[in-house]
């Protein structure tokens, strides 16, 4: 990151990486949240904590990302 | 002497990319600039879409904390259902358990064989129906099958077993003593 900074015209691919990006990952919780309400409601608790670990890992991936965006915007 | 050229972002630009006096009035009077117009609406999806992801991880964090409130409730004890002779080989009766209103439907197979399940389909709550003749919990919703003695799935939309209530007999009286839900 540092201190180099990005015209739009570079900034525009680097965000739509970031949005193809975003959208796996939410996708995967998406995936998750079904899965893991479904083991709930089957009896199953055992994969409660590490499906909310692992969407909560997402999460932080995403607002990293987005954090880093508008770092990018500062600097330009 | 040359004109200085402006910052690349000061220039508005059409979608085809022709200079401003080669386009239409209507876009000459009201200009857009389309690259800095797709930047915004990608960086702005970027954003809900990370909202997005919270969402998601309120929903997990709410399962945790159902698990966790399962984990503690205290087991349902024993509930005297009916006696014996109150329901005949191949019957079937609906009771009150392991709450007031969760209903359940106890079926006598044998003259010794009990089995109990909780009422409701596991695809949309509708009350299943026992069917002893033809070894089927049938829901009328949406064509649900669930095998008499197992609670498993045979057929039609359901998901998951019914839940199982453990029956027990003592001195000609029928008891439920527990739920499981982990699946036949």
């Amino acid at each position: 990151m540092g201190g180099k900074t990005f015209t739009r015209e570079q900034r525009t691919p680097i965000v739509q990486g970031m949005l193809a990006f975003v959208l796996i990952l939410v996708v995967i919780q998406l995936w998750l949240l079904t899965a893991t309400m479904n083991a709930y409601l089957g009896g199953d608790d055992a994969i409660v904590l590490p499906a909310a670990a692992a969407s909560v890992l997402c999460l932080s991936l995403n607002a990293g990302l987005l954090l880093y965006l508008r770092r990018l915007e500062r600097q330009a | 002497m040359a004109t200085p050229v402006p910052e690349r972002e000061t220039i508005t630009l059409a979608p085809d990319g022709r200079p401003a006096d080669q386009q239409p009035a209507w876009r000459q009077d009201f200009p857009i600039d389309s690259p800095q117009d797709q930047y915004v609406e990608r960086r702005d999806f970027v954003k809900f879409l990370t909202l997005t992801s919270l969402a998601f991880v309120v929903g997990q964090l709410w399962i945790v904390a159902q698990s966790w409130r399962r984990r503690r409730r205290v087991p349902a004890g024993a509930k005297r259902i009916a006696s014996l002779s109150e329901i005949s080989i191949g019957g079937s009766l609906v009771f009150d358990y392991p709450a007031e209103h969760d209903s359940s439907v106890l079926v006598r197979l044998a003259e010794s064989e009990f089995v109990a399940f909780s009422q409701k389909c596991t695809h949309l709550s509708c009350a299943v129906v026992p069917k002893p003749a033809e070894g089927v919990f049938h829901c009328p919703c949406h064509e649900g099958l669930f095998d008499l003695r197992t609670g498993r799935v045979l057929a039609g939309p359901p998901p998951r077993p019914l839940p199982r209530v453990l029956v027990e007999v003592h001195d000609g009286e029928i008891y439920a003593t527990g739920v499981t839900t982990g699946g036949a």
